[in-house]
């Protein structure tokens, strides 16, 4: 009973989230200089002052910032996201298209910081103090440090360049489910999970290190059960309550790095097309990906509370 | 013939960042097979130490440095870490003090209790849920078949360490190694655990290692109990003798300290001082800066633990040992302490003329017969 009051809890607090973010993009959009019709019609002297201002009043884009957000607001209460000015295409049919790619890519991302982050946390709180650990930690604080557009280039140019091992630029029109896709996913999905599992690695790692220090530990011992058992069953859960804390906070960074990875990489994700949609000003597609974005943010948080108390008993949701 | 545990000569040190701490330091006892056993001193004496040095627990910076550890006359120090564990919880199993830190949080007391039968007995997951369910009934808790299912978080504290009890009775042990198994309950809810620990003692006929502070809770269970400070075992003794005669002055001076109904003291009788630095020990007796009867021989020689009738050496079999230089060298002043025993005097045997402390102090044990 109270989970399912929880969901609704959730669900319904999605509401203001969506909002706050939605009247902060719009007004940061306004903030900045130009706006579709300037950047089509650059300095082109052919083109009037009239013809601008026509052109402005047909796609809404005239009159004060709170009524043209209350417009657009309206329209996406029933289901409308807009059209991109230049082509006319439904924004909702743009982010479709390119949702599942940034999926994948960040699922990959996600799925390869957790596979490195949590097997090399338990080994470094398990073998605290030894090379092993020291050298883990030092690789956690790279993989931190280096800001992934740059560790991205340098992907492609020591395997696409030098090693020839993957093209600079996926051939495209692959479908997403080919297995050959796995192959091209390689140095994005890397790319874009190496910070998230170094900071994973070292929450794994504390905690590990902590929980290993707690009486229940000792007692197990005392029961005889092997160090296997001790290590996988009992400490691992207890120190998984706080690394699902920080999978979810990373799920935010996967998102914001897939703006700069998909860049980098020429990934047909949400993340080129928001950079597309920035630079050409297309309001709509931008407040679509930065809705879209905040969803899964959300939801990546109501997962990670949920499974807290699969993993802790003591986790009560009332 | 070889008791059942026989610890000799045992040293564990810690390497800490402040210097090193010899926790335990030459601790010799045996326990016999179904006897309970206590080891009493004030918190760190070394007790605790002492006990998980017993399952060979000590982890970094803790190091055992010498003595045997000998189960059943194997020495479980030269064991391989798969043989060690084989005697963990099956062989000599371990109560902690407490109970709900003792527990894992994220499995259920039953699933715990049924995962070490499983490991040692060898029982298929419906067995060892069947006859764990049985232990929980058995030490009393209630609704047992529903209760496995319980999280230690909606266990009371009481209950817990119940649960803990049944957990290490769970494979039958002929050892179970007790630290301060009720210092964390209340002092009814301590009681019944005491008698549970007792009755199923007998029951299971099981050899118990009680460690407590409480002289009273010794006095209740114990067949033979050992006094530590600072590390070492300052008197070893069957349970009656060392309350109706205590030997060394420490013991006589923690006797003296339990408050009993009726007395007409004002304030409590103490040790004056606290128990010396680990990492820097008094030279000579460690208790001497303590000790009202200290003489300057004390500040030099360390007695060793002898048997106070005729200063020999104490070995295993020392049935009474004591580690004063009283019972080797023969302090000047003697032990000037008296132990009174429901209004009478046991006046010490060696005593001069009763002449009062310098100090003023008086330490008399007392114990009322009906302290239990």
């Amino acid at each position: 009973m109270s989970l399912r009051r929880f969901v609704l809890r959730r669900a319904l607090s999605v509401v203001p989230v969506l909002l706050g973010v939605s009247v902060v993009t719009f007004g940061l959009f306004h903030l900045t200089p130009g706006d579709p019709v300037s950047r089509l019609v650059a300095l082109n002297p052919d083109v009037s002052a009239a013809e601008e201002a026509r052109l402005r009043e047909r796609w809404g884009l005239s009159g004060p910032v709170w009524r043209q957000y209350l417009a657009w607001l309206s329209n996406v209460l029933v289901g409308d996201f807009g059209r991109e000015f230049r082509t006319g295409r439904a924004v909702s049919a743009i982010v479709w298209r390119r949702l599942p790619e940034t999926l994948v890519l960040g699922l990959f991302g996600w799925v390869f910081a957790i596979a490195i982050a949590v097997p090399a946390g338990i080994y470094a709180a398990v073998n605290k103090g030894n090379l092993g650990d020291v050298a883990s930690r030092v690789l956690a604080l790279s993989g931190v440090s280096i800001p992934n557009f740059w560790l991205g280039l340098l992907l492609i140019l020591v395997f696409s360049l030098y090693l020839g091992v993957f093209p600079v630029l996926p051939p495209s029109r692959l479908p997403l489910y080919h297995p050959e896709t796995l192959r091209y996913l390689l140095l994005p999905g890397v790319t874009i999970g190496t910070a998230a599992a170094a900071s994973l690695m070292r929450v794994m790692r504390t905690s590990m290190a902590e929980e290993l220090n707690e009486e229940y530990v000792t007692a197990a011992r005392a029961r005889g059960l092997p160090e296997r058992t001790v290590v996988f069953k009992h400490v691992l859960r207890n120190s998984l309550v706080s690394v699902v804390t920080l999978a979810a906070t990373l799920t935010a960074g996967i998102v914001a790095g897939s703006v700069v990875v998909e860049s980098v990489f020429n990934w047909p994700g949400l993340g080129s097309e928001f950079v597309r949609a920035i630079d050409r000003r297309e309001i709509d597609v931008v407040m679509a990906i930065t809705l879209v974005t905040a969803v899964a943010v959300v939801l990546a948080n109501f997962l990670a509370d949920v499974l807290y108390a699969v993993f802790d008993p003591r986790i009560r949701y009332d | 013939m070889t008791a059942l545990l026989e610890v000799e000569d045992l040293t564990v040190r810690f390497y800490t960042e402040e210097g090193v701490v010899t926790a335990v330091d030459g601790l010799s006892y045996r326990i016999e097979a179904g006897e309970t056993f206590g080891v009493v001193g004030e918190s760190g004496a070394g007790k605790s130490v002492a006990a998980l040095s017993v399952l060979g627990l000590i982890d970094d910076p803790g190091r055992i440095e010498r003595g045997e550890v000998r189960f059943k006359g194997e020495d479980l120090r030269s064991m391989t870490d798969a043989e060690l564990r084989s005697v963990r919880g099956d062989e000599i199993a371990m109560v902690f003090q407490d109970a709900r830190a003792a527990l894992n949080p994220v499995y259920t007391v039953g699933e715990q209790i049924a995962e070490t039968i499983e490991h040692h007995m060898g029982y298929d997951p419906a067995a060892a849920r069947d006859r764990a369910v049985r232990l929980l009934d058995r030490v009393g808790i209630p609704e047992a078949g529903t209760r496995y299912s319980d999280y230690p978080h909606e266990f009371s504290g009481g209950m817990c360490q119940r649960a803990t009890v049944a957990m290490a009775l769970s494979c039958e042990p002929d050892l179970i190694v007790a630290d301060e198994p009720t210092t964390a309950l209340d002092v009814t809810v301590e009681a019944r655990v005491l008698d549970l620990l007792a009755d199923l003692a007998d029951e299971f006929d099981v050899a118990v290692q009680l460690i407590t502070h409480d002289l009273g809770v010794i006095a209740g269970t114990c067949d033979r109990a050992m006094v530590m400070y600072a590390g070492e075992a300052v008197e070893r003794a069957p349970i009656e003798e060392l309350y109706y005669d205590p030997k060394h002055p420490y013991t006589a001076g923690l006797m003296s300290a339990i408050p009993h109904v009726g007395d007409d003291r004002d304030r409590l009788q103490t040790i004056p001082g606290t128990m010396p630095d680990l990492i820097d020990v008094p030279s000579g007796c460690r208790f001497h800066p303590r000790c009202p009867f200290a003489e300057e021989a004390c500040t030099r020689t360390d007695p060793a633990l002898v048997d106070p009738e005729n200063g020999e050496a104490a070995t295993l079999e020392t049935e009474r040992a004591a580690a004063c230089l009283e019972y080797t060298e023969g302090l000047t002043g003697g032990l000037d302490y008296s132990v009174e025993v429901d209004g009478e005097t046991n006046e010490r045997a060696e005593d001069d003329d009763g002449g009062e402390d310098d100090d003023g102090r008086e330490d008399e044990g007392e114990e009322g017969g009906s302290d239990e």
